[in-house]
């Protein structure tokens, strides 16, 4: 893979700043009426030119939404949702598509220079194709030329509906049906954009491949469905990083990402999420209930989900790896933050399928304030799956005494030869630790950093270098303050 | 340098400290002796500002300053470096990164330009080789996989990148065969200098067998029972704490190192 310049770390410089992209862009916006019906499914089909099937599949997700009732199993809590009380269909007024960068708003523009998001500067997004998804709409695709000579795919899933409908109709809702779950069934409903790339067969795909998200229109959820295909013997790295303005309502995000991967290919998943987390007191923050779900369909293919979790009010996520194919690898890296009155409910689901299947989950949990922090993991071996590999270490700081770490692991095993490991610590930050780090001349807050960075390091590691520095800057800036 | 007037010290509600008087000039070596709960390593932490401990009276100055209202880490960058008796463990954390972070942070109090990359990895090379660390050890996480002599060494290593004014030894040669004795000493004599003071907390003379101290002092039920020079640590050797024992009674354990 080609080398990345720290294009979003110089973007990222967090440190030292409270919470940056407090900030909201005042363009026209052209909305759907408030509220949720098939009408506003019409709406929102009409408004991308949909094709029927899409809108059929659309209505079938919302007529089975409106039968289903929304889950409260996991260990968070939140005021109900007033799923009438939003708009959904958000887009900034363009007159025609842009057809290059000299046509869109200048304003959106602005926007994304202020999110660090050089799309004049080809130079410094060198290496790095940025599909910038400003509310409802994709804007522009950077880099597509280049993507184009290795035939690799990388649109908004709107343009991908458009010029790649077989492919879109091939996979979409095969990882996760529209039927399966509350959120991910609404999504299919209302979702009105994410990234679709599809890698086309024995291509490594030459650069990472990222996304922005911003919500901006108030009390417009963010809905974004994710689609990425790796044909056999290819691969590709995918980077997520959100970040959004500050808010006093509260916010839904309920993002569907799908991954295949087929013979010998590989995807490669990293997200780094900085949602505003609400205040100092609980008011406001982004609620975060996502799906991600990755099919190993392949032999020999690979999935790795690596997450760096640190905003949102509330995080509600199990990014997952269906292990069909034989030998096929599953792994999830993670890191989640809770500091002041978040809350987190969060793991993945390893499901294995075929034979000889592993799958690997490291998972940190870090819990600061009056955080409530779960990690909630299942591994399942069908009895199919012989000579299942699981791994799983899961490990739980906490700092401070007011806050809470909770583990809910399910193994669920049908084959004799399978193995699975399951390790789990829970700790806090001894106070030897701090006072030698203090007695060499660290802060207390500079320790506690460093303290937790290394209790991450192995979750760390497996992030691209690029996001790797921007997560070690935004683990230290969501436990400020937690010291003490 | 360093000017001790009658500290009383409480851990836990029980007197640890009681009146204990101390005065280090800059190139001193001092080193301070005492039977077990005397109270050295309390005396130690509180140099070093650990909490736990509660300074019922007395004062301490430090290059004029009135060292028991800085933070520990704001001892540290005044150049308080304390060799911990028993390196606590870090996990995770690079030892390189670590010292790195540790000299930046107190070259910048300094007004000194931080060092980079490179320019620390060169540093660190001379000093290592000096004391004999390898390099091996240095990628491991902080004191994670250490043995007791290569904590101390560790420590002493640490010492010398710091370069620190007033250095506290606690207890830096338990637990070290004489090999390993001999490298530690050989490390802190090089750091000795006019610049510097140190303070050696010991339990037994042989330390001191390397390290020639100027003054030696005994620390006796929470004060200073006794102080000379070379040849009163050679006394206690020969003679042992009897003289400075007092009947037994409860003392206040040191909280846990």
């Amino acid at each position: 893979m080609a080398s990345v310049p720290n294009t979003i770390e110089t973007v990222r410089a967090v440190a030292g700043d409270k919470y940056k992209y407090g900030f909201v862009t005042d363009i026209e916006t052209e909305t759907a009426p408030k509220g949720l019906n098939e009408d506003t499914i019409r709406f929102i089909s009409d408004k991308k030119a949909e094709p029927e099937w899409l809108l059929e599949w659309r209505l079938r997700a919302y007529r089975s939404w409106t039968q289903m009732a929304e889950p409260n199993w996991a260990k968070i809590g939140h005021p109900p949702i007033d799923y009438q009380d939003a708009y959904y269909y958000s887009a900034p007024k363009v007159k025609d598509g842009p057809k290059s960068l000299e046509e869109i708003d200048p304003e959106l523009l602005r926007t994304y220079e202020k999110l660090g998001i050089p799309l004049r500067e080809q130079e410094r997004l060198a290496g790095v194709a940025v599909d910038a998804v400003f509310d409802s709409v994709s804007v522009a695709t950077t880099f597509r030329k280049k993507l184009e000579e290795y035939g690799v795919i990388f649109c908004s899933i709107s343009d991908a509906v458009q010029k790649h409908p077989e492919l879109v109709r091939k996979y979409l809702g095969s990882v996760v049906p529209y039927s399966d779950n509350f959120f991910a069934t609404l999504n299919s409903a209302v979702f009105t954009d994410g990234s679709f790339a599809y890698i086309p067969e024995g291509v490594r795909c030459p650069m990472e491949l990222s996304t922005y998200f911003r919500i901006n229109a108030a009390q417009t959820g963010q809905f974004e469905r994710t689609l990425i295909i790796a044909e056999r013997g290819s691969s590709v790295s995918y980077l997520e990083g959100c970040t959004a303005p500050m808010r006093d309502e509260n916010q839904l995000h309920a993002a569907v990402v799908e991954l295949v991967a087929l013979d010998d290919a590989e995807i490669k998943y990293s997200t780094v999420q900085n949602w505003y987390p609400g205040d100092e007191h609980g008011r406001g923050g982004i609620y975060n209930f996502v799906t991600k779900r990755g099919a190993c369909r392949g032999r020999n293919s690979k999935i790795s989900w690596t997450q760096v979790e640190t905003g949102s009010a509330i995080t509600w996520k199990y990014p997952s790896c269906i292990l069909q194919g034989d030998n096929s690898v599953g792994k999830f890296y993670s890191i989640a933050i809770t500091n002041n009155y978040q809350q987190a409910d969060t793991g993945t689901k390893m499901i294995h399928i075929g034979k000889n299947t592993r799958s690997t989950i490291i998972s940190k949990g870090i819990s600061a304030g009056k955080a409530q922090n779960t990690y909630r993991g299942l591994v399942r071996i069908l009895p199919g799956a012989a000579n299942a590999r699981n791994h799983t270490q899961c490990d739980s700081l906490l700092i401070g005494d007011k806050c809470g770490a909770h583990t809910v692991p399910y193994i669920e095993s049908r084959n004799r030869s399978a193995r699975v490991e399951h390790e789990a610590t829970t700790s806090k930050i001894s106070e030897d630790q701090l006072f030698y780090c203090r007695q060499r001349g660290l802060s207390a807050e500079d320790s506690v950093s460093l303290i937790v960075n290394g209790f991450c390091k192995d979750v760390l590691q497996e992030l691209p270098m690029e996001f790797a520095v921007e997560a070690q800057k935004l683990v230290s800036i969501s436990l400020e303050g937690s010291v003490g | 340098m360093l000017d001790i007037k009658n500290l009383h010290v409480t851990a836990d509600g029980k007197a640890i400290l009681k009146g204990l008087d101390l005065t280090i000039r800059v190139g001193e070596m001092h080193a301070i002796m005492g039977p077990n709960g005397s109270g050295k390593s309390t005396l130690a932490y509180v140099l070093a500002g650990r909490d736990g401990y509660e300074v019922t009276d007395g004062s301490v100055v430090f290059d004029g300053h009135n060292l028991l209202e800085l933070a520990p880490e704001e001892r540290a960058r005044e150049g308080i470096f304390l060799a911990f008796q028993y390196p606590v463990e870090i996990p995770g954390v690079g030892s390189n990164s670590f010292l790195k972070a540790a000299v930046n942070a107190v070259r910048k109090h300094r007004g000194l330009p931080e060092l980079d990359a490179m320019e620390f990895l060169k540093l660190i090379r001379e000093k290592r080789d000096q004391l004999g660390v390898a390099e091996e050890m240095l990628k491991r996480s902080l004191n994670v996989g250490f043995s007791g002599g290569e904590k101390k060494r560790a420590e002493v290593l640490q010492m010398s990148l710091l370069e620190p004014r007033l250095a506290i030894l606690d207890e830096t040669d338990s637990g070290l065969d004489i090999d390993a004795l001999k490298i530690v000493a050989k490390g802190i004599n090089a750091l000795r200098s006019p610049e510097r003071a140190m303070l050696m907390i010991t339990h037994y003379q042989r330390l001191l067998d390397y390290v020639s101290p100027d003054f030696v002092h005994v620390l006796s039920d929470g004060r200073i029972a006794e102080s000379g020079g070379k040849e009163l640590a050679l006394k206690l050797e020969r003679e042992g704490y009897a003289g400075h024992r007092r009947p037994r009674r409860e003392h206040a354990a040191a909280p846990a190192e």
